[in-house]
């Protein structure tokens, strides 16, 4: 547009100024962007479950196993087409610092449980092979520098003394919201060094029909109600959304921080373009004179306040998406798949806009209302 | 018909609480071609005349008309787009747009109408080249000396091709030298181009360029010197 | 010779809106600050307050949280015939083997929401062992019944909470009792039993810890070094306090992690807010300025008086940050601790020094924005400046 330069020159007119709340601007909005990210990305895991696998849990509490006993009853459950099972195994690698998810599993029936683990089939079949060998996430493998046919040692926790596993295989998730960071070993394992036969502390089930879940749920925690241990069971989906509720009101915390640093820059913004305001006003009363409109004096101050609200969203929401998109982050193995959504983009853009107003209508009607000859006194 | 014709002109406004009448039934008029001094002692109305004229203000009664145009019965945006096609005005000080070149200081007026940026390059240019600072178009303000801002603010006031010019104490500012560059260059417009000029001035020796004096004491017009065309 | 603070004051109540928005931008970052530290130490408070300095937690080598471990009866024993038990007025040792689940339970109002609350299994000795358990309401559970008391943080928050409700888990009903403070504790997070009661329907015969007092506060090294050395059993023994300090540790860290890079990122807006309102009172005052320096105040005067007006606009923001963060104190929140895998509720924690920190970090912010324009304007060229 032809009044373009005129925008810019008076953005030009105190540059450290046009700088500094510009980098605000982009601060807060690249602060919104990584807060809201959480929330979606604890979201998006709590949504995240294949539409036909189920999980059968201790309904007293994932902390207590299930017998074992209870795998080929829930084989013969009508509606379920396979069963694997895992237990949560608490070993500490190193200094312990770094935490990730490591458990003992039904090889075979577990990987065809989850199309989602991708591994190569030399490796694979490498894994299956052997007792002792171990299926690690590729991150570990950069965290931790392991590598294939390495020999690692993990503390035990709850299965105390040290652990001795070969790795065979490394997979990638096809799906960045499933951790990249887990161990997994053999069942069998962990029963011939316990020299027993180890209860499941959860059976993971896929169902013929996902529309008939709810039925399958209830056959199996009706048949089991009454026994030593008395089932929970329910879609995949709803057990991580259940994980997820585990932080507590996370989602309140962080948009309560957002509206804060969204309301602090507003004021930010607010307070500078007051301030170029004030000074032009001689400079108004000459547009004026010359023939300018209010309404286009008042659209001036508007597009001003729109051009410092649009580089500071372009720099801190581009920003954000370019740190989290592009890079690994994963908030040390806590929020796989960390990234920014189109929706909180837009939610971004929108504030800009928001911004825009609320810091330009001020200063934009005190122009268009500017009684020129008042002002015009002061310019003698 | 004048150009400008004010008849019976009253202006009143308030100051704190008091009520200050500049004019009690003013009758003037300017013709076209005419360049007019407006002269007299401070507070005694002159730049309130200008105002008026330009519809900057508007009369406690009376009429004010230019060019046919009965400009103190035009409402607020009607005026902005009249003063932008009829008038060129010029302050003594604060002119220019500090952060604008003295080219696109000169376009301003320019940008409100329907023209193509090629159109508005040829009159800025035409329009520096009449004050002779062509060579100074992308010089800010601060760059030029005080005759030169001036001369760039009468460049802007002639760009749009108006039908009228209005200068308020435009060598107030200025050393001798600057003042007569000016001064010259005001009385060039008038006698070249037929540019109807109305200045409001201390400075006797605007008066000597002009080819009309009044007087205004205390809003009343006192005396006329020179001819009115 | 100093300029008087009341030009100062008279400057900037000149620009009331101005200075009130960038105080107030100031105000906001220390609320944050306030608050996200407020959330950390309450969580980090609760969790140490649960320990005891002379007591001892003995748990299964390599357990590295009550959960994961497992306590013989026999092991026990030997542990409460220990010389380094303190002995109550009984004469009974005041050990106390202690049963320790994790039940999923909903929070109240979410039935999607699952929470591992703790089950804890004690005996009498629990009561005296652990200092600071009140009953707040109703009465002890009895030995030999299905009864529990719940404490006071889970009251409300889970479902069946109020005295005479009955819970249900682990396939029986349990009724509650009373219900019992813990001096703050995460302990006010946990439902209480018998654990003989709860022995046979959870884990079967076995405790998850030991905790016992010691007769020699100071020898808790002997102790600790005469348990695990003893061949009869494999255990490691530590202090109370040490151990659910270091519960609290990543939970904690993670907070006052988030605590630090938000504020810092916020702080920087809001410094920049104090530079652009600084340098226009700066701009605005050039003329003033000059007077003074022509008076003969020297320019370190100036460079003084504007930061000092800078500082005290931060101040004012502080005060007005401590304000909007001080209603917060109380409030009790619950979230999972990821060391313990188990569910701690616990109230933000708003100290005195928080507040006094917040003060200073707007102090701060003040300074480092005031510091440019402050030295702008003690360097004024007086002579342009008169112009």
């Amino acid at each position: 547009m032809k009044y373009l330069p005129l925008v810019l020159a008076n953005l030009g007119r105190h540059k450290r100024r046009t700088v500094l709340t510009i980098v605000s601007v982009a601060l807060a909005l690249f602060l919104f962007a990584s807060l809201r990210s959480v929330v979606t990305t604890l979201d998006a895991s709590s949504r995240f479950g294949g539409a036909d696998r189920m999980i059968v849990q201790n309904a007293t509490g994932i902390v207590f196993p299930l017998p074992m006993s209870y795998a080929a009853r829930l084989q013969a459950t009508p509606g379920v087409t396979a069963v694997s099972w895992a237990n949560w195994f608490g070993g500490r690698y190193g200094d312990g610092k770094r935490f990730f998810a490591n458990f003992a599993v039904d090889p075979s029936s577990y990987l065809a449980m989850y199309p989602e683990f991708v591994i190569p089939e030399d490796q694979k079949q490498a894994f299956l092979r052997e007792r002792s060998a171990a299926l690690v996430g590729r991150r570990l493998l950069e965290v931790f520098g392991w590598r294939v046919g390495q020999d690692v040692t993990l503390q035990g926790t709850i299965f105390p003394g040290p652990w001795t596993f070969t790795i065979r295989a490394v997979y990638t998730p096809s799906n960045k919201i499933i951790s990249d960071d887990a161990l997994m070993f053999h069942y069998d394992y962990l029963d011939e060094r316990l020299d027993r036969r180890m209860s499941p502390g959860w059976y993971v089930l896929r169902i013929a029909d996902p529309a008939l879940a709810p039925q399958v749920a209830r056959r199996i925690d009706d048949e089991f109600r009454n026994s030593s241990s008395a089932t929970k069971t329910g879609t995949e989906q709803a057990f991580q959304a259940g994980f997820v509720t585990m932080w507590g009101n996370v989602r309140f915390l962080m948009n309560s921080i957002g509206m804060a640093v969204v309301f602090a820059i507003l004021l930010v913004t607010a307070n500078a373009m007051m301030m170029s305001a004030r000074e032009r006003t001689s400079e108004v009363a000459v547009l004026k004179t010359i023939g300018f409109t209010d309404r286009t004096l008042f659209l001036l101050v508007m597009v001003e306040a729109g051009c410092i609200a649009c580089a500071g969203a372009l720099l801190g929401l581009g920003g954000a998406k370019l740190l989290y998109g592009t890079g690994d982050f994963n908030f040390v193995g806590f929020l796989p798949g960390f990234d920014v959504t189109p929706g909180t983009l837009g939610i971004g853009a929108g504030l800009a806009l928001a911004l825009t107003v609320a810091s330009g209508v001020v200063p934009a009607m005190r122009a268009a209302r500017l009684p020129v000859v008042q002002a015009l006194r002061k310019v003698e | 018909m004048a150009l400008v014709e004010i008849r019976d002109v009253h202006k009143s406004f308030q100051r704190d609480t008091q009520t200050v009448e500049v004019y009690v039934g003013l009758d003037v008029d300017f013709e076209d071609g005419s360049f007019t001094a407006l002269m007299g002692p401070s507070g005694s109305g002159k730049s309130t005349l200008l105002n008026l004229i330009a519809g900057l203000d508007r009369p406690t009664s009376g009429a004010v008309r230019v060019a046919g145009a009965e400009v103190s019965a035009l409402n607020a945006a009607q005026l902005a787009v009249w003063r932008a096609r009829h008038i060129g005005f010029v302050f003594q000080s604060y002119n220019l747009l500090p952060v604008l070149t003295a080219y696109q200081n000169v376009e301003l007026p320019l940008l409100l109408a329907p023209l193509s940026k090629k159109e508005r390059r040829e009159r800025v240019t035409v329009a520096l080249g009449v004050v002779g600072l062509e060579d100074r178009m992308d010089h800010y303000p601060r760059q030029l000396s005080g005759g030169q801002e001036q001369r760039t603010a009468i460049a802007r006031a002639i760009v749009a091709d108006p039908t009228l010019i209005l200068l308020d104490e435009p060598t107030g500012q200025l050393d001798a030298k600057s003042s007569q560059e000016v001064l010259k260059l005001l009385r060039r417009l008038n006698d070249e181009f037929r540019k109807t000029i109305i200045i409001v001035t201390h400075d006797a020796h605007a008066a000597e360029q002009a080819k009309a004096v009044l007087h205004l004491e205390k809003g009343v017009l006192v005396e006329r010197q020179g001819t009115p065309a | 010779m100093r300029i008087p603070l009341v030009y100062n004051v008279r400057s900037v109540l000149q620009r009331p809106v101005s200075t009130a928005m960038t105080a107030l931008g100031i105000g906001i970052v220390v609320a944050v600050f306030i608050a996200m530290l407020a959330l950390a130490r309450g969580f980090g408070a609760a969790l140490v307050q649960t320990g005891s300095p002379d007591n001892v937690l003995v748990l299964r080598r390599g357990a590295d949280a009550e959960l994961s471990s497992g306590i013989s009866r026999e092991t026990a024993r030997i542990i409460a015939t220990s010389p380094h038990v303190a002995l109550g007025p009984d004469g009974r040792p005041l050990a106390s083997p202690e049963v320790f689940v994790a039940i999923n339970i909903h929070r109240l109002g979410d039935t999607a929401s699952m929470a591992n609350v703790v089950a804890r299994g004690v005996s009498e000795a629990a009561f005296t062992v652990r200092r600071n358990i009140r009953i707040a309401a109703g009465r002890r559970f009895n030995s030999g019944r299905s009864e529990i008391i719940v404490g006071q943080k889970l009251v409300g928050r889970v479902g069946h909470s109020a005295v005479g409700d009955t819970m249900r888990f682990a396939g029986r009903d349990w009724v509650v009792v009373g219900h019992f403070t813990a001096g703050g504790s995460s302990f006010e997070s946990e439902i209480w039993g018998e654990n003989e009661q709860f022995m046979p329907v959870f884990r079967g015969e076995v405790f998850q810890s030991v905790s016992f007092r010691l007769r020699e506060p100071a020898a808790f090294e002997e102790a600790k070094r005469a348990l695990e050395g003893d061949q009869r059993m494999t255990v490691d023994a530590h202090r109370e306090t040490e151990f659910y300090a270091s519960q609290s540790e990543l939970l904690t860290r993670i907070l006052e992690f988030l605590a630090f890079v938000i504020t810092s990122i916020m702080a920087v807006g809001a410094v920049f807010g104090a530079v652009n309102t600084m340098y226009a009172a700066v701009g605005a005052r050039t003329p003033e300025i000059a007077v003074l320096l022509t008076l003969g105040f020297k320019p370190r005067s100036v460079l003084a008086s504007f930061l000092a007006e800078s500082a005290v606009i931060a101040l004012a923001g502080g005060v007005i940050g401590c304000l909007l963060a001080l209603p917060i104190n109380g409030i009790v929140t619950s979230t999972t601790n990821w060391n313990s895998f188990t569910e701690v509720a616990f109230a933000f924690r708003v100290t005195p020094g928080l507040l006094l920190s917040g003060l200073v970090f707007a102090v701060v912010m003040g300074v480092l924005g005031g510091f440019f324009p402050a030295r702008r304007a003690a360097k004024l060229p007086v002579v342009q400046a008169l112009r």
